[in-house]
């Protein structure tokens, strides 16, 4: 049996996402730049996803904009506002942001560009309001808050951040920008920028059952943001480079898709909930990684005491099942996970999680071979490392 | 198909034949890993014979990745049987041969396992009086 947990890691493209594709590659392959037929036929697959794209975000089709990837979007959303400020400017984010966010943040600190603020989150994963309250200095200019956290799944309240920095702008001359990386969030969670009260927002094809090398900002109308990349002027000079068609066609048909397989994000929520109950009650000594509560309805992720997670990853991955986890040994860089130690897990301990990712094609006997295969995995490891 | 690890050090790390402890083992030797927090206990059993200090039996316990456990195993394999003269002058890249080949980032574990032997001699030669 083969069982793919790592759909935080990427989704597989759906099926009716990869049809709309298709015939951008073989047949309607223009370069939108191009006024003959073929160009003007491939621009128009570029509006009409912008139009699906700022539906589901509930803006106008002018501030959505194509990247390469949601760490470019991430990129863009920090270095490109910060450009062309007379003073050095201040940027509050979180100790839990993707690397796309913080080595940004630390690259502009090292290069004396920005002063950073990291957020410690709680223990359950959550930014307090208080917390960025805090913070804010004269010379803050952006706030980059995640909407949902890629390890540990846990959601912030985007929309009562939003409300703070909206009230705060009011008294202030150089206002506050929120930018929110949705990447995690855009298959499940509300992104109705009006709602949350963002001015950006990154979404990503690959996470949310389109075409990886595809990426969303949105912009709001009338914030300033300067390009990081020069050439052709496309997207209104924001960011040059040809038009991906087929990869944005598969946005834009991944978001309809997003509306069609609503119905499914409850269900995906039980068989979350369900997991997460029978692991607590058939292996001891495991604790659950982030809030319970405010969690996406695809994510678990565990710590079990006396096992390392790349030896438990390994092990499901010899059974068929493909998860993931945040131990130093598991990573290139060969450091434990900042998010696990940024809501208080000792390093000795974030040695042991193990991620799972639900998708939309998870059945419940996937996850009852899982919860068959998983405790002897830990039983033969803790034998292994003599832990009792 | 592709995999991570070799089709041999998988092999250790799945069905390792030197898990475990010895009771009242001549030696131990416990190591860690900095880099990453990996842990590992060598236990020795020596037999004196012909004049010569033969490791008899050799076992680990390990907390740790995949690499750290199958080289666990593959050095306890190296070991078993030879002079602790011979056995302190395996290296590691005899390790990672043992076990086929192990990825890049995983070298290191093949050292923690060859100190763990290490330690474990030096505990032992400490434990009847040498240096």
């Amino acid at each position: 049996m083969q069982v793919y947990f790592d759909n935080a890691a990427t989704t597989a493209v759906d099926k009716n996402v990869l049809k709309k594709m298709l015939p951008y590659f073989t047949e309607k392959y223009g370069n939108p730049s191009s006024i003959h037929y073929l160009g003007q036929e491939a621009l128009e697959a570029v509006d009409e996803s912008k139009e699906i794209i700022s539906k589901f975000l509930n803006c106008r089709a002018e501030e959505v904009f194509f990247t390469s990837s949601a760490t470019e979007s991430n990129n863009l959303a920090i270095k490109g506002v910060l450009e062309g400020l007379d003073f050095k400017p201040h940027i509050i984010t979180s100790l839990i942001e993707h690397p796309s966010v913080i080595e940004v943040c630390k690259y502009l600190e090292k290069e004396g560009k920005a002063e950073v603020s990291y957020i410690k989150p709680n223990t359950e994963g959550i930014i307090g309001l208080e917390s960025i309250k805090k913070e804010i200095k004269n010379n803050t200019v952006l706030i980059s808050i995640m909407y949902a956290n890629n390890e540990i799944g846990t959601i912030q309240d985007i929309k009562n951040i939003g409300s703070l920095i909206k009230e705060l702008n009011i008294d202030r001359k150089n206002k506050i920008l929120f930018h929110t990386d949705a990447v995690q969030a855009g298959a499940y969670l509300n992104c109705d920028i009006k709602e949350l009260g963002v001015d950006l927002l990154t979404l990503s094809g690959h996470k949310i059952y389109g075409p990886k090398g595809v990426s969303v900002l949105f912009i709001k109308e009338g914030i300033k943001i300067k390009p990081i990349i020069y050439g052709g002027g496309q997207e209104m000079g924001l960011r040059s480079g040809t038009y991906n068609i087929p990869s944005i066609v598969g946005m834009g048909a991944a978001i309809e898709e997003i509306k069609k397989n609503k119905d499914k994000i409850e269900d995906i929520k039980k068989l979350r909930d369900y997991l997460i109950k029978e692991i607590e009650k058939n292996i001891p000594l495991v604790s659950l990684n982030g809030s319970r509560e405010q969690r996406l309805p695809n994510n678990i992720n565990f710590n079990f005491k006396g096992v390392e997670g790349e030896s438990v990853v390994i092990s499901l991955n010899q059974e068929g099942i493909m998860a993931s986890s945040g131990s130093a040994c598991a990573s290139k860089k060969l450091k434990a996970s900042g998010v696990l130690l940024a809501i208080g897990i000792r390093q000795e301990e974030a040695h042991g999680s193990l991620r799972i990712s639900l998708g939309r094609e998870t059945t419940k006997k996937e996850i009852d071979y899982f919860l068959k295969v998983l405790p002897n995995i830990i039983k033969r490891l803790r034998a292994i490392s003599g832990f009792k | 198909m592709k995999s991570y690890y070799s089709k041999e050090a998988l092999e250790h790390f799945l069905n390792p034949k030197n898990m475990g402890v010895i009771e009242n083992p001549d030696a131990i030797g416990k190591v860690g890993n900095p880099i990453c927090g990996d842990q590992m206990e060598i236990y020795i059993k020596v037999e004196k014979k012909d004049g010569q200090e033969i490791i008899k039996d050799i076992k680990f316990k390990t907390l740790g990745c995949a690499a750290a456990i199958a080289t666990s195993d593959m050095i306890c394999e190296l070991a078993k049987g030879k002079t602790l003269e011979e056995a302190v002058g395996i290296k590691y890249q005899d390790i990672v041969n043992g076990l086929g080949d192990l990825p890049p980032v995983k070298i290191h574990c093949s050292f923690l396992a060859n100190n763990g032997l290490k330690e474990a001699v030096k505990d032992y030669h400490e434990r009847n009086g040498k240096k």
